[in-house]
């Protein structure tokens, strides 16, 4: 196992104050940041989604705010959740239904559930039972990607989305009003791909779980907001005095949903690992470039989804590419290996695997995987498995 | 006397009630339901017999004995003496078994050594039974198989440590013998066990000797008509009962904490391996019910392995976490994952005293998810089972209790073990008035 | 004396005529599956293409159409679990990668696979020429067949069904699903068959579907009755194994479900209960809703903890799971690609859960249950997800009993008898406590 010297330096002060907001954002369970946003007007309205994605545009361009619903974490202690499921279903349906019978989602007007799997399927359902009289949409996004298709019923799904968060605001969405979106979202877009680019390039400027904390604060903030926070963080660590540390670079695959605890992504990077490209929060870069700002608004949001997005298991794999896009992904960000890490229960992350596996095996691409569950409290095993597989990579160049 | 008896195999311990009649508690026993259910329910059933004699006997001696202010001593050694005589006689059976088992051929090298030591042993396990069974002391459990087994266990390890046979080669022939040894009952009739008690009680507290023993004579051989059996508890399918004296324990528990606490609509018991979650009317009948899954996650076992894991006794893990100051948020209930997460907290610089408190609010908040699927809590409320013995779960389970629903009587009885076989033996009774009634 | 004599002989009597019956429906409904399992190791052979699909939303009038035959691993993984031979074939799959946590279906198949996809009946099962995705409330079956195609190296041929998350079928829903099947499905089968889509055929497939439907819907139904002659559980997962399977659209399932009707009806004239692995229940003492899927390799073990009890399923979710027809929906003639869309959106599991509620809710009053029970299995979180709130919410609404057990579809590891004969027991025992305070 390797001993990880940890990084002792003083946080820089310009990062410090950063990382403390997004750090308060994280903890913000009873949404504080959205009722003051939405006591600055009285009718400003919240929007809810949960995992893997939504098109967040359409909700703004609605005038609400889209907020991202990931769960509790480790924060959350289950009192009444547990009561709705039974123990092989995974954790995130139990702190979303423990935040929501006791009232701690109260500052959101309604919820969209996307088509991720079955779990999130049906807690539409029960969102619909629990919270009687909130606007509760299933989410149904495309699984035929020929534009006259699914691209048609998707921009179906997204008008009906438009029209009820519209009748919640008053607000008709115009497809200026939802040009204006897509310009917004594109201008966050481009921030985060810098974000990346620059943690992939040094990426001990940008330990894992602040870009972690830096993306997740998106899922709460109003969107030039964000997008200011996060050329704010940028400036700041580029301007820092952070040095490389003899680590591996991995790319992480299987945690687009139930979200990790921050101190497993800490304890990841202590054992030797930096994240370079990993599929935290998918649904904030689930499609990475930009989408469309002339002609149809609509068309070009449907477009960037059928198109634009990149391999996620909860969109169909219509071509087989998963396994070579993956390999690809690997050389383009030079990673020494994969960690599959997926949460425990997770039919679409865990049904993957064995396909994603034997890609990275045909490529002799060294890899690693565990389970974890939104609420881990217990990091030695993961300690050892990551520090073993850095330092069999740093010895021989393969685990 | 014409009584009823509900029998409780549980996966632990079995339990058997006696009522009489007009369906008063009489009698009551326990013991370990070891591996077979069969004799556990004879045992526990023998066990709640004498103890209603020990009742008759009492109230006997205390009318016509004349014994003024010796009476309490005298009762008191005189039932400690039954149960030297009881655990002696288990104890020459373990003797005999063991003695047979080094007639085996894999006993050829040592076998001298071996019935020299065991020599030794016996007479040292006898000594101290002998000072364990002192009127008034506190034993460490009434079952043979702990009391035998830690003092075989201590004497193998001095006489291996003085040269003797090696300690695995002692133990191995306790583990061998102690099964079957549990399996057979007593062979001397109650009336013999009491003659001898008797012997044992020291002349000062006789009082008129031949009046007793023919006190002692006669009630040791009233007749009891047990009318009918009923069982219940896990191991209820292996009792050689017919179908319709076998009770599930569901429907026992919430009558007998109807009959403990008549004020009672939920039910909560946590025994060793399963957790119950009972809602119940104004009469006692089950109107709604959740047990634990397949795993043992939050139930009494969890507690078991905590404490093993710290090489304390279990009694021991409630007051320890009284002691907490912090409260510590323990995610993982399962047991496979208890002992890494409680390391990983050590480790971490937690304190014992607040990890363990942290832990029983942890199974107390599985037990709340059982709650709320079987429809909540609604007063008032009873706690049952091993665990309701444990004060922090009892605290824990107060806080949490109320924290979601409100004030709310919190019922625990001291003697809750029995509340599934109070239960079992008032359907007993409740079977033989329908039928009367019926013919 | 006489008249003791007359009752023994005409409780013989009864018996007698239960196993007649017996014999003849059931003699029936085994030769279709045999036949179905026989002329899927000889397809290859004959020169017969082979389409991979999932029983709920299954296209069988449409594949029929193209002379293709379907095979549904689900089945597959059913019967075997039933033959004791999953729990091999999940070891495999599990040492091959897959994890703990998944569902067994899906290990079962890929198990089979690696052991040289031999069939429920010993038969070798044919490599597919398509996988059809028609992926009708189930996210699991699209990473099915991306592994399966993985396997195979066949196209795929992805049918979206959207999912009535607002409890009903839009216009939208359904004009998506009719114009996939019109531009994607039709012209890949036509591609693959090298035939040309027959709208007459399939019409007249579609005529025949609706009959034998209307007749199951008859069967199903007649567990009204009391005593119910049917276990709509136990007995119903053979009931619709032909309807929900290569059968739809057949002369021989409109044959079998008349058959079965008439046996059925003749039951219930005759106040007979439903026939059990060992002869007719004489004493119909409960009488439940189940929703859940059954336990495939502890089955007989599992629906003796009922009959054993006098318990009779009279309705349950499960048998919906290929078709939901007894809301009134029926294929049609007259919209043929409008039905199979409606069809496939239809099916149980594509409900939103409010709406499972309803119809649940609806089963205990219409059918007079006693209580409902849950059986929730491991494997298929579409079925599972939310089944404590449905528990819940029947209770509430009904004020009827509810019980819940846990087990799997197909994995061994997952049943323990004496646990769920512990949680039965006790729940019959509180419905009969309840019935006595009454």
């Amino acid at each position: 196992m390797s001993i990880v010297v940890e990084q002792k330096e003083a946080l820089d002060a310009r990062i410090a104050p950063l990382l403390a907001r997004a750090q308060a954002l994280y903890e913000d369970l009873d949404l504080r940041a959205v009722q003051a946003w939405k006591s600055e007007d009285p009718s400003r309205r919240a929007i809810g989604f949960l995992p893997v994605y939504a098109p967040r545009e359409v909700v703004h361009a609605a005038g609400a705010l889209p907020v991202g619903i990931v769960g509790g974490g480790d924060q959350v202690e289950i009192v009444r959740g547990d009561s709705y499921f039974q123990s092989y279903i995974c954790h995130l349906p139990r702190s979303v239904v423990e935040l929501a019978v006791s009232g701690r989602l109260a500052p959101l007007d309604g919820f969209l559930f996307p088509s991720t799997c079955d779990v999130i399927r049906n807690l539409s359902g029960m969102f619909q039972i629990l919270l009687p009289g909130k606007f509760v949409h299933y989410l149904d996004l495309p699984q035929n990607f020929d534009r006259r298709l699914g691209g048609e019923f998707y921009q179906h799904e997204m008008r009906t989305v438009a029209r009820e968060v519209g009748k919640l605001t008053g607000i008709e969405v115009s497809d200026e009003r939802l040009r204006a979106s897509i310009v917004a979202w594109n201008a966050n877009r481009a921030a985060l791909r810098e974000l990346r680019a620059l943690r992939s390039e040094r990426p001990w400027l940008v330990p894992t779980a602040e870009h972690y904390l830096v993306l997740r604060a998106g899922y709460l903030l109003p969107v030039e907001e964000h997008t200011r926070f996060v050329r704010d963080y940028l400036a700041a660590v580029r301007a820092s005095a952070r040095h490389p540390l003899d680590n591996i670079r991995v790319l992480v695959r299987g945690a687009f949903c139930e979200q990790p605890p921050v101190a497993l992504l800490r304890t990841l990077e202590r054992a030797g690992c930096y994240v370079v490209d990993d599929d935290f929060l998918q649904g904030a870069h689930l499609i990475p470039n930009d989408v469309r700002e002339d002609g149809d608004p609509w068309e070009a949001l449907s477009d960037a989804f059928l198109h634009g997005t990149v391999p996620t298991a909860s969109i169909y794999d219509e071509k087989a590419e998963k396994g070579d896009a993956l390999v690809r992904r690997v050389r383009e960000q030079r990673v020494d290996g994969v960690i599959l890490m997926a949460p425990s229960f997770c039919d679409p992350a865990l049904l993957d695997q064995p396909m994603l596996q034997a890609a990275l095996e045909k490529a002799k691409i060294p890899f690693t995987s565990f389970k974890y569950a939104e609420d881990t409290g217990q990091f030695q095993v993961i300690r050892e498995q990551a520090g073993t597989f850095a330092d069999a990579i740093k010895l021989w160049g393969s685990a | 006397m014409e009584c009823l008896i509900g029998i409780d195999l549980g996966s632990t311990t079995t339990k058997a009630v006696v009522l009489d009649g007009e369906g008063r508690l009489v009698g009551r026993g326990i013991t370990n339901s070891r591996s077979n259910y069969d004799v556990a329910a004879k045992v526990a059933k023998s066990e709640a017999l004498i103890n209603v004699r020990f009742e008759m006997l009492k109230r006997a001696l205390r009318e016509e004995a004349r014994l003024g202010e010796t009476l309490a001593s005298f009762e008191a050694s005189l039932l400690a003496g039954y149960r030297l005589e009881c655990f002696l006689g288990s104890l020459r059976r373990l003797e005999a078994h063991c003695r047979r088992d080094l007639e085996n051929a894999r006993f050829e090298d040592d076998r001298p050594a071996m019935q020299e030591a065991l020599q030794r042993i016996f007479a040292g396990v006898e000594a101290s039974a002998r000072r364990v069974f002192e009127p008034g002391s506190v034993a460490r459990s009434d079952f043979f198989r702990d009391l035998a087994g830690s003092s075989y266990v201590e004497l193998a390890a001095q006489v291996a440590r003085a040269g003797g046979p090696s300690f695995d080669r002692l133990v191995g022939v306790y583990d061998r013998n102690i099964i079957p040894v549990e399996n057979e009952t007593e062979t001397r009739s109650f009336e013999e066990l009491l003659l001898e008690a008797f012997a044992h009680v020291p002349a000062p507290l006789r009082g008129d000797e031949r009046a007793i023993e023919r006190l002692l004579r006669e009630v040791s051989t009233r007749n009891f008509e047990v009318v009918r059996t009923v069982g219940t508890g896990y191991g209820r399918v292996r009792l050689p009962f017919p179908k319709d004296c076998i009770r599930s324990e569901i429907l026992c528990h919430g009558l007998g904490a109807h009959l403990m606490f008549p004020a009672t609509r939920t039910v909560l018991d946590i025994g060793g391996q399963d957790t119950k979650a009972i809602q119940i009317d104004d009469q006692g009948v089950v109107t709604s019910f959740q047990m634990n899954d397949r795993c043992a996650a939050g139930c009494g076992r969890y507690l078991g392995y905590i404490a093993d894991e710290m090489n304390i006794g279990l009694h021991e893990l409630g007051p320890m976490a009284m002691q907490a100051r912090r409260r510590v948020k323990i995610n993982s209930t399962c047991t496979v994952f208890a002992g890494a997460e409680f390391r990983d907290r050590l480790a971490a610089g937690q304190s014992r005293e607040d990890i363990v408190a942290g832990l029983h609010r942890a199974i107390i908040l599985r037990a709340m998810s059982l709650l709320a699927r079987s429809g909540g809590i609604a007063n008032e409320f009873t706690f049952t089972g091993g665990v309701a013995k444990n004060p922090a779960a009892v605290r824990a389970l107060r806080e949490v209790a109320e924290e979601n629903y409100g004030k709310l009587t919190l019922n625990i009885a001291p003697d809750s073990i029995y509340t599934g076989a109070i239960g079992a033996a008032t359907f007993a009774l409740r079977d033989v008035l329908a039928a009367a009634r019926q013919s | 004396m006489s008249t003791t004599f007359v009752n023994l002989s005409s409780a013989e009597e009864r018996r007698a005529a239960a196993n007649a019956i017996k014999d003849q429906s059931q003699e029936r409904q085994k030769e279709l599956i045999a036949g179905y399992f026989s002329s899927l190791a000889q397809a290859k052979a004959n020169g017969k293409k082979v389409i991979y699909t999932f029983v709920p939303g299954n296209l069988t009038e449409l594949i029929a159409n193209f002379d293709l035959l379907p095979v549904l691993p689900e089945i597959n993984a059913l019967q075997n679990g039933m033959r004791g031979r999953t729990g091999d074939f999940i070891h495999l799959a599990e040492k091959g990668g897959h994890s703990e946590d998944v569902c067994t279906y899906v290990k079962a198949d890929i198990g089979m696979l690696r052991s040289g996809n031999v069939g429920p009946t010993g038969e070798p099962l044919p490599k597919p020429d398509a996988l059809l995705l028609s992926y009708t409330g189930c996210f699991t079956f699209l990473k099915w067949f991306e592994l399966l195609r993985a396997e195979y190296d066949c196209p795929v041929i992805m049918l979206h069904t959207p999912y009535q998350g607002s409890g009903q079928i839009t216009p939208a829903m359904r004009e998506y699903v009719v114009k996939q099947l019109r531009e994607v499905v039709i012209p890949k089968l036509e591609e693959i068959s090298g035939k040309r889509y027959d709208e007459e055929k399939l019409k007249a497939a579609l005529a025949r579907s609706a009959r034998a439907e209307e007749d199951l819907v008859g069967v199903l139904e007649s567990a009204k009755c009391k005593p119910s002659p049917i276990d709509a559980y136990f007995g119903g997962v053979y009931y619709i194994g032909p309807i929900f399977t290569a059968f739809r659209g057949t002369q021989e399932a409109v044959d079998y479900y008349q058959l079965l009707r008439r046996e059925v009806e003749e039951r219930a004239a005759k106040k007979l209960g439903p026939v059990t692995p060992e002869g007719a229940l004489e004493h119909e003492r409960y009488r439940l809703v189940v929703e859940g899927p059954p336990n495939w390799t502890s089955f007989r073990e599992f629906w003796k903890m009922f009959y054993g009890e006098g318990a009779v399923v009279v309705a349950s979710s499960y048998t919906k799971v290929g078709g939901l027809y007894d809301r009134g929906f029926r294929h049609d003639a007259s919209r043929p690609l409008e039905s199979l869309a409606d069809y496939c959106m239809g099916c149980y599991t594509n409900l939103s859960l409010p709406d499972r509620i309803d119809l649940l809710a609806r089963y205990i009053e219409d059918y007079e249950a006693d209580g409902f029970l849950i059986n929730s299995v491991k494997s298929c979180n579409s079925f599972s997800s939310g089944q404590l709130l449905i528990l819940r919410e029947l209770e509430r609404r009904t004020g009827r009993a509810g019980g819940f057990i846990e087990s799997d579809l197909v994995d061994p590891r997952y049943f323990s008898a004496a646990n769920i004969k512990n949680r039965l027991e006790s729940y019959f025992q509180m419905i009969e406590a309840k019935r006595q305070r009454v």
